[in-house]
């Protein structure tokens, strides 16, 4: 594997290279908050950032996304024929992104490009989108993401993976479209290779035993799908929800969505949108019957699909990347940690 | 434990051990740095986990709407003004109730004690009316009238306005130049300005619905904005709906709010949303007298009238 080397005095030069090919997202600070956002031409990403409140999930899944549209005009031949809303895929990276936020990509994915379906939307944001990861030295308090099949310096789903060693950035190139994105912004300087990837080496394992938070994992697989739905927990665990979409919304894992048909004049849009299990919206039927009418089932629902129905389903972990965002922001401190090591370790009440 | 905790444990508990009710509802210690959880304890062993501190900013009363069960309810000044218009307004009865009120000396905004810091703040901590507050890199002893929640900094009613018991002796109301200064500066801003400050203001706005979900007052069995059929207002991002949702929610909330600062202190994109409610409560106050949630005997600001109300409005 190849490391480059990355003068921060060159940083700017290289960014501004590569917006040339290249349409650039990163975190800024705006109004005391970061967020994730396309860069315009004298914007840089901020090296610094904390995390951003919402995650970076929304650059290839927007909160609102017009994906068809069509004219009610009669007079016009292929009125009230939805086609799809053309867009700009053109080539884009995300910079700074870090590694756990990378993986949710790669969760999201599992999801919008399967064998069976693949989200158009979805595959060809995906598709043009390069990845360059931030490594985290300084763990937050809310980071639990090496439980979570993730880590600090984790490297699935990046490109390119860039370590902050002060004066300079070292960048682990790990695919040819991280090699290519290297090029175009003219990061070339080689180093070496062996020394480097022993630096990168020590300052993982640093950032890593800095996590202070974990959580387990290892027996909600072969737990009992009904044992954990009827577990006793839920009552008291929902008691503090107030039923807002803040976890789902700020969460870089969650994929729901709900369609909309917009129209203003003749021209119409099918529009999807964020949804939240949260809601009660989200499963009432047309009949007026609501399968998660209270709002304890809908509490259990998300926990059950981020760690246990999502664990069945693909064997590939939990549907969580340890991110922190939920336990800092809910609004009544439901905190995920605590939920999942209580479903790891339930035993059902065999009396019964 | 400070006092007022272990006073809380011990009217919780005996409430319990003497069947006066249910259940009793208050908060317990989070899992993070000035995190509280509202809790009900069902039980005397339960009554332990209450605590009482400057972070207890969420409206308890969002928590009694047609419970059915005698509750004991933990209230400081602006939850006790929610149990008032909860029942004027028939969502719970009086004798349903016993209150246990805490007199309150202002609740904790974490947003701008975190920005004293560079690193995440890891344990918090209150001696009276200093709190002391560590991060990973440094510790601070700051005092808490310097960090409070902009609603608390113009409270004019700390101490429970309805209650059976007190948890702690009665403290100083606060004596306040101008309670409305935030909103005359919004109120002189031109149109245009006052459109751009606004625009701003819900920039960030994700539609979690925290804000109204956090609010004592949002209590409709479904808020206009989950109605399907018919659909009132537009589910994504598009600026006018995220204002209509705004506006609606603040005029649902008008001689109503009791400026509890709940909706604020959930919002996860830091939205000062009380700009809109502030200005309710000002013109409600200075046109009819009006101050929400003080007397159980008076019925709704909106639902009566008298005689001598203004009527300069109508030409």
């Amino acid at each position: 594997m190849k490391v480059i080397k990355i003068n921060k005095k060159d940083w700017e030069n290289g960014i501004n290279q590569s917006k040339k090919e290249y349409q650039l997202f990163g975190p800024v600070k705006e109004k005391d908050n970061y967020i994730f956002k396309k860069l315009q031409l004298d914007e840089y990403p901020d090296m610094e950032h904390k995390d951003t409140l919402v995650s970076p999930k929304s650059i290839l899944f927007p909160q609102t996304e017009k994906i068809l549209q069509t004219n009610l005009d009669e007079s016009i031949d292929d009125h009230h024929i939805m086609k799809q809303v053309k867009k700009d895929y053109s080539k884009r990276a995300v910079i700074s992104i870090k590694p756990y936020d990378a993986k949710a990509i790669q969760i999201l994915n599992l999801n919008f490009d399967t064998d069976e379906y693949k989200d158009p939307y979805w595959c060809e944001a995906y598709k043009a989108t390069t990845f360059i990861g931030l490594a985290v030295n300084n763990p937050s308090v809310f980071d639990f993401s090496s439980s979570t099949n993730t880590g600090p310096f984790a490297e699935q789903g990046l490109d390119v993976l860039l370590i902050d060693c002060s004066k300079e950035y070292l960048a682990k190139v790990l695919t040819d479209k991280g090699q290519a994105f290297l090029d175009v912004a003219g990061f070339n300087q080689e180093t070496d290779n062996k020394k480097a990837i022993e630096i990168i080496n020590n300052m993982k394992k640093k950032a890593e035993n800095a996590i202070s938070s974990q959580i387990s994992t290892q027996n909600l697989k072969d737990k009992n799908t009904l044992d954990l739905y009827e577990a006793p927990f839920w009552d008291d665990i929902a008691f503090s929800c107030i039923n807002c979409g803040t976890c789902s919304f700020v969460c870089p894992t969650c994929w729901c969505f709900d369609i909309q048909d917009e129209t203003k004049g003749n021209l119409s849009y099918r529009i999807r949108n964020w949804d939240t299990c949260m809601s009660p919206l989200f499963t009432l039927h047309a009949s007026g019957h609501n399968p998660r009418g209270e709002k304890t089932m809908r509490v259990r629902q998300r926990f059950m699909h981020k760690l246990k129905y999502f664990l069945d389903k693909y064997d590939n972990g939990i549907m969580c990347v340890g991110c922190g965002r939920c336990v800092k922001l809910c609004p009544v401190n439901i905190d995920i940690r605590k939920v999942c090591n209580l479903m790891n370790s339930h035993e059902p009440d065999t009396d019964n | 434990m400070n006092k007022l905790t272990q006073n809380i444990r011990e009217l919780s508990s005996n409430l319990l051990k003497n069947n006066k009710v249910d259940m009793v509802i208050g908060f317990k210690k989070g899992t993070i740095p000035m995190a509280v959880s509202p809790m009900a304890a069902h039980n005397i062993e339960q009554t332990k986990e209450f605590i009482w501190d400057s972070n207890c900013g969420i409206n308890l009363a969002n928590f009694i709407s047609d419970k059915k069960e005698k509750i004991g309810i933990i209230a400081k000044g602006c939850d006790s003004r929610n149990i008032v218009t909860h029942i004027t307004e028939n969502k719970i009865s009086r004798d349903k109730l016993h209150i246990i009120g805490v007199p309150c000396t202002g609740m904790i905004d974490k947003i701008k004690l975190q920005s004293n810091f560079n690193d995440d703040i890891t344990d918090y901590s209150e001696n009276g009316e200093d709190i002391i507050v560590k991060s990973g890199l440094i510790e601070k002893n700051l005092k808490k009238s310097d960090y409070l929640k902009s609603n608390c900094k113009t409270c004019m009613h700390r101490n429970p306005v309805i209650y059976d018991e007190l948890a702690a002796e009665l403290v100083q109301e606060q004596k306040i130049e101008d309670q409305f200064a935030d909103v005359k500066k919004i109120e002189s801003l031109s149109i245009e300005d006052k459109w751009n400050y606004f625009d701003n203001l819900l920039k960030d706005c994700i539609r979690c619905y925290a804000c109204k979900n956090a609010c004592p007052l949002c209590y409709c069995p479904s808020c206009f904005v989950n109605e399907s059929n018919p659909q009132w207002v537009g589910k994504g991002q598009d600026k006018t709906d995220i204002k209509t949702f705004h506006f609606l929610r603040a005029y649902h909330c008008a001689g109503r709010c009791t400026d509890c600062g709940a909706c604020v202190q959930a919002c996860p994109m830091n939205i000062n949303v009380r700009d809109f409610t502030r200005k309710l409560i000002k013109d409600s106050y200075e046109i009819y007298g009006w101050e929400a949630g003080l007397d159980i005997t008076k019925r709704p600001l909106l639902d009566t009238f008298s005689l001598k109300d203004d009527d300069s409005f109508i030409k």
